[in-house]
């Protein structure tokens, strides 16, 4: 199906995006308002919304994505004044097909799964509710048209994050995490709005068309803001996508049960921030220049910031999943740290590379996330992974599949999808001149290796350490099913020419590679970018060498031993938590009790008690004036008459 | 000496202080009704007075009205008297203050 929009006839079929949209929304409001007596109807009514959700993705990305069109949904207004033209509008182009597909083939998968999974929870209505609404929410960034209806879907996501990371909300832990994840990204996105506001102010539209073209057209358009609205935006991108310094979040919100972690994780929420970065990457196109305050920054350009950012988070985070043993904290930073790669491709100009990167790490990512489901489900909910092991034997399935995503996540040269992702970043590095975050992406690819290693060989290798593992078999068949289906793109998402596609739909002016024959498909990266290529084989090379030497066989972690205060600081995530701790919860906490002190006394005791207790003075005192006494009212009104009459005379 | 329209004025201004007097005054409230009934008769001089002075007739009509309302006042008044002294054995307006907060 080629159709281009040029037909009479397929005109139209950019309004599926619309169903594809509402329709889990839908199915949420039908569960929460009368379904949720009955399981089977809850099931059957969510599994399919998302189904035709993909369905109609697939389709539309064939239609639109494939060509290169791009389209508009019909637009409803929402709010229209002099100045600010706001209308929900949908995109569909080769990015938003493309997003569409990951969101709504992962978030399928996840439900299906979660059918296994929550099977026996009590509140398995509200679950797939929260499910679909979140989805919902995914689905409104993705396909947003301004930065407004990005912004209030944003905040959706937020909501819903909330509501399924806290969905065991009796748990005090994951009450907090929610509470937490909440909030830090409400400091993120307070730099949205700001950076929202600024371009509006400056451009006078919230379309992303119409501010593209506007920077097109002038790229000082922001004066001396034009790095200020980029890093603003990025903002936003730093709370979602879990970045430093507001990565805390994401390693708590594993408390919420673990294919929500799959979903957010993978294709969702995290994902959301990268793709919004990747959408407004014609904001970078602005001449950097700081405002008088900041005139030290010099010529340092918002795409340096996100860099930066990104390269130091994929590092940090890397670093700290080696000492980790919680098995979902694990995959945890390993997702901080792959963030931090695609935020690094979008600061080194390849929004591209980080697309790619994010659309195979959606596979691969929840796959490991739903494998960790199983083992987490076969050993009674038991996380640590010391206390698990020889799972390989006893659990097949979860074994392999978790095999392959670990061998993509670390970017096995050929066989995993994960490689040629990974290449693309690395190119994208080298491509703007940035050798050391090069060396550094090269370095996290080695500790990825490492940690990942680590995590396979104690969880799966060598014997049982406790009775659940001894007895832990394969989970049923719908938990095993979409770990199966998440192999094969996991493996083979890397041999379709992705990155051609995504640079041809992000980066329309840059030089394609068409590939020179079958073996250039498979072999692609060690030709066209042979140092990344062949520096991340000798990472895995390295970090599988290291982890062997280390943990193959070990009965307990030789780490901490060796390096006691190394690990002892990694096993604290670095103390950034305590750090916060003791620095910006004082002192938000100060600025919370001046902000109610000034409330209690000035507003409420001045303002407010005062005013009313002065008029209940005054009306006690001229209560005083009544007595009871005929005659002394009837002299206070002849007095008054004589009053009257003396200044009419006058 | 003819009498002019200044001895009436004279004379009304003091039967409506005397009267007032009485109201502010006394205690007894058959006392003070009957003040008040020396004010309005002060004020139906004045009106007759001004009345011939001016010889327009409108005056004198007016305190043929106010002499009859006057009555009908008065018939009504004198009954919440005596309601009011049958039901709370006094007629004194300091034991009149059940209004009071």
């Amino acid at each position: 199906m080629t159709a281009s929009p040029s037909d009479p006839f397929p005109t139209h079929f950019q309004d599926l995006a619309w169903a594809v949209l509402m329709l889990p929304l839908v199915s949420a409001l039908f569960i929460t308002l009368g379904l949720r007596r009955s399981r089977v109807l809850t099931t059957t009514l969510s599994l399919s919304a998302v189904a035709t959700g993909f369905g109609l993705s697939v389709w539309l990305f064939f239609l639109y994505g494939v060509s290169g069109a791009r389209a508009a949904a019909t637009p409803l207004p929402w709010l229209s004044v002099p100045g600010l033209d706001i209308h929900l509008g949908l995109t569909v182009d080769s990015l938003s097909t493309l997003m569409l597909m990951v969101v709504t083939g992962v978030s399928f998968l996840v439900h299906l799964y979660s059918t296994g999974y929550m099977e026996d929870d009590p509140e398995y209505a509200r679950y797939f509710a929260s499910l679909g609404f979140f989805t919902f929410s995914m689905l409104g960034i993705v396909l947003s048209d301004n930065f407004v209806q990005t912004f209030i879907f944003w905040e959706l996501v937020g909501v819903s994050s909330y509501l399924l990371v806290g969905f065991w909300y009796d748990k005090p832990a994951a009450a907090d995490a929610a509470k937490k994840a909440f909030l830090t990204n409400r400091v993120g996105d307070f730099g949205f709005l700001l950076g929202i506001l600024l371009i509006w102010a400056a451009t006078g539209t919230v379309a992303f068309d119409g501010v593209a073209a506007k920077i097109g057209a002038d790229p000082a358009l922001f004066g001396s803001l034009g790095s200020l609205a980029g890093v603003l935006v990025f903002l936003g991108a730093v709370g979602k996508s879990a970045q430093l310094p507001l990565h805390v979040w994401l390693p708590d919100a594993m408390e919420g049960p673990t294919p929500v972690s799959a979903l957010i994780h993978a294709a969702t929420m995290v994902a959301a921030g990268v793709y919004m970065l990747c959408r407004v990457f014609f904001l970078f196109g602005a001449t950097p220049a700081w405002p008088e305050p900041l005139g030290f920054l010099g010529s340092l350009s918002a795409l340096d910031v996100i860099a930066w950012t990104g390269g130091l988070t994929s590092l940090v985070a890397g670093v700290i999943a080696i000492q980790q043993d919680d098995i979902k904290r694990i995959l945890a930073y390993s997702t901080l740290s792959q963030l931090g790669y695609m935020v690094m491709a979008v600061g080194c100009g390849g929004p591209d590379a980080a697309m790619f990167h994010l659309t195979t790490h959606a596979c691969f990512k929840a796959l490991l996330f739903l494998g960790a489901g199983a083992v987490i489900y076969a050993c009674h909910h038991e996380q640590d992974i010391w206390k698990m092991g020889g799972l390989a034997s006893r659990m097949p399935i979860t074994f392999w599949t978790f095999l392959i995503a670990t061998a993509a996540l670390c970017g096995v040269p050929v066989v995993t999808s994960g490689f040629y992702s990974k290449d693309a970043i690395f190119a994208s590095t080298l491509a703007s001149g940035r050798p050391v975050l090069f060396g550094l992406g090269v370095l996290v690819a080695g500790l990825t290796t490492l940690y990942m290693a680590r995590l396979v060989m104690i969880a799966f290798l060598g014997a049982p350490r406790s009775e659940a593992a001894g007895h832990a078999a394969d989970p049923g068949r719908n938990m095993t099913l979409p770990l199966l289906i998440l192999a094969v793109p996991s493996v083979a998402l890397g041999w379709l020419p992705l990155g051609n596609y995504l640079r041809h739909a992000l980066l329309p002016s840059a030089p394609i590679h068409a590939a020179d024959g079958p073996s250039d498909v498979f072999f692609e990266p060690f030709n066209h970018s042979p140092l990344g290529a062949f520096f991340g084989l000798g990472m895995v090379i390295f970090g599988l060498s290291i982890a062997c030497a280390a943990y193959w066989g070990a009965a307990a972690d030789p780490f901490p031993a060796r390096l006691p205060r190394l690990s002892r600081a990694l096993r604290n995530r670095l103390y950034l938590d305590e750090i916060y701790q003791a620095t910006v919860i004082p002192l938000h906490d100060g600025i919370a009790a001046l902000a109610a002190g000034v409330d209690r006394w000035i507003v409420r005791g001045f303002f407010v008690n005062g005013l009313s207790g002065g008029m209940d003075l005054f009306g006690r005192a001229l209560r005083l004036l009544q007595t009871g006494n005929l005659q002394t009212y009837a002299f206070l009104f002849v007095a008054g008459v004589a009053l009257v009459v003396l200044l009419a005379l006058k | 000496m003819t009498v002019g329209l200044h001895h009436y004025l004279v004379v009304s201004a003091l039967l409506f202080s005397l009267g007032l007097f009485g109201v502010l005054a006394r205690r007894n409230l058959l006392v003070i009704y009957m003040s008040l009934e020396l004010m309005l008769n002060a004020a139906n001089l004045a009106l007759v007075a001004f009345s011939r002075y001016h010889a327009n007739l409108k005056g004198q009509v007016m305190v043929f009205f106010i002499i009859t309302v006057a009555a009908a006042e008065v018939a009504v008044g004198l009954a919440l008297i005596v309601a009011l002294y049958r039901r709370r054995g006094t007629a004194h307006v300091e034991d009149l203050n059940s209004l009071r907060l």
